[in-house]
């Protein structure tokens, strides 16, 4: 079909796949934020009641993510060579107006993110870095006489090492520097800003990417310093 | 005019034979230049000197000279027409010098501009994106009352706003892609928000995006380096409004 070979209709399928991971990176959060505490039973319970849902929903978010990533990947890589060779030679001298570090390595920022997302599977979802902390071979008692997963205890173990710590919060870092561009990039690319809106929609987008690593990075952070114990 | 003081600029300038020669830079100076001088007049004098010395004149494209027609095409120092806000190359002038500078002078670089020689770069791949849908072509009849088509005044205010584009490809040569979305945005918003352009909107947006990339332009990654390039401030609002015609278009 004409629309998925047209320079348009690949960018807005990017910035649709995009936005849904960004939707995905919001909710990931909000769960994580059950470490500190704000639900009964913690971070166990609620990881404990993400995977007690029914299978097809698991096997249906997880399809689905896995599809936006690569749509995701493969436009992107095939935009990003495309737009190297619309100006095959540069100028002798850069001059930059409005581009930033953001918007120019945006093909950098995502596949260092992808190397993070890989190592963070490995680490948390599959457990097979540590396998000696691993939560689903840690069963402690959870609310209701539950036995459930130690997810607490795998991750206070992890970020307890500043390396991990370190890994985990440079990689929030950059998932701010991707989605401060890729967040107002979405509203462009849908063509729903105007000159109007354009500076408001830039500015949140922004904010919203600095929420995020915020609220990412604290938990590996507050486990460093043993706030969080 | 004899009490100005006067500048000796150094200049750095893309010299090109055709478009199978790699070319190179080459440097030259430039002496007696005031500030009155527009860019385009220092390169005459720059020029003066090299005939009189037997030697090949540095090539470029004019026209007006009066920043309204789109022909001067050169990159000062990195930037499109020379950076300065809302100005044609040809409306730069030398006060914006200072003696003893060095000036870095390169053609548009995109892999849609092949370069003629030297400065001069063909753009008619743009030429072939307005052929492939940047006009109207329904019968209008004969010359209708002034109002008898009512179009309220913002909208015929934003159309004219897209129409300031004078189509001298900047935004193509400021785009680290080589795109010509700006170009392309407007000349469809121009169209798209009048009611004489949007009887055949859902096929031009389609036929000259396509054309667009068939003319080897690249894509869009919005850093808007292509309205700090535009000499005439066309917004990237209108890259909006042709992405928002071209999702429209899907579904039409």
């Amino acid at each position: 079909m004409q629309f998925f070979k047209s320079s348009i209709g690949r960018k807005i399928l990017m910035a649709i796949t995009g936005q849904c991971m960004v939707l995905f990176a919001v909710i990931h959060l909000l769960g994580n934020s059950s470490i500190f505490g704000w639900l009964p039973g913690g971070i166990n319970a609620y990881a404990h009641h993400l995977h007690s849902l029914p299978a097809p929903i698991i096997i249906g978010f997880r399809l689905g993510l896995l599809l936006f990533v690569v749509v995701h990947i493969c436009y992107g890589i095939q935009l990003t060579i495309e737009n190297r060779g619309g100006r095959p030679q540069q100028y002798a001298v850069k001059s930059v107006q409005k581009a930033t570090f953001a918007s120019e390595n945006m093909i950098w920022t995502g596949v260092l993110l992808m190397a993070f997302i890989l190592y963070h599977l490995a680490h948390f979802t599959f457990q097979i870095i540590n396998p000696e902390t691993a939560a689903l071979k840690n069963m402690v008692p959870g609310l209701d006489n539950h036995v459930v997963p130690n997810v607490l205890g795998m991750v206070l173990s992890a970020f307890q090492n500043i390396g991990v710590t370190l890994i985990y919060a440079g990689a929030m870092l950059i998932l701010f520097l991707h989605l401060s561009h890729g967040i107002q990039s979405f509203f462009q690319t849908m063509g729903w800003s105007s000159d109007k809106t354009q500076p408001f929609i830039t500015k949140a987008g922004t904010l919203a990417a600095l929420a995020l690593f915020l609220g990412y990075a604290a938990v590996p952070l507050t486990i460093l310093v043993h706030i969080l114990k | 005019m004899s009490d100005h003081k006067t500048m000796t600029l150094t200049l750095i300038v893309w010299r090109q034979k055709n478009a199978n020669d790699p070319g190179k830079f080459e440097t030259y100076s430039a002496k007696n230049i005031t500030e009155h001088h527009s860019f385009l007049e220092m390169l005459d004098c720059v020029n003066e000197d090299l005939i009189l010395a037997g030697k090949e004149p540095i090539v470029f494209d004019h026209d007006c000279r009066e920043g309204i027609c789109g022909m001067c095409s050169q990159v000062v120092n990195g930037a499109p027409h020379g950076g300065q806000d809302r100005t044609t190359v040809c409306q730069l002038h030398m006060r914006k010098f200072k003696d003893g500078d060095t000036i870095y002078i390169e053609p548009w670089r995109a892999r849609a501009f092949p370069i003629i020689k030297d400065l001069i770069v063909d753009r008619t791949a743009l030429d072939t994106i307005i052929q492939a849908g940047g006009y109207t072509s329904c019968h209008t009849g004969g010359v209708p009352d002034g109002n008898a088509i009512l179009i309220p005044k913002p909208i015929a205010e934003e159309a004219t706003d897209a129409a300031e584009c004078i189509g001298c490809g900047a935004c193509v040569a400021g785009c680290p892609n080589g795109a010509a979305m700006l170009f392309t945005g407007a000349k469809v918003s121009q169209l798209a928000l009048l009611p004489q352009g949007k009887a055949e909107a859902v096929a031009r947006v389609k036929n000259m995006t396509k054309a667009m990339m068939e003319c080897g332009f690249g894509n869009c990654t919005n850093h808007y380096e292509c309205q700090a390039a535009c000499p005439k401030g066309i917004n990237v609002k209108f890259i909006a409004r042709m992405n928002r015609e071209f999702l429209k278009a899907q579904f039409a």
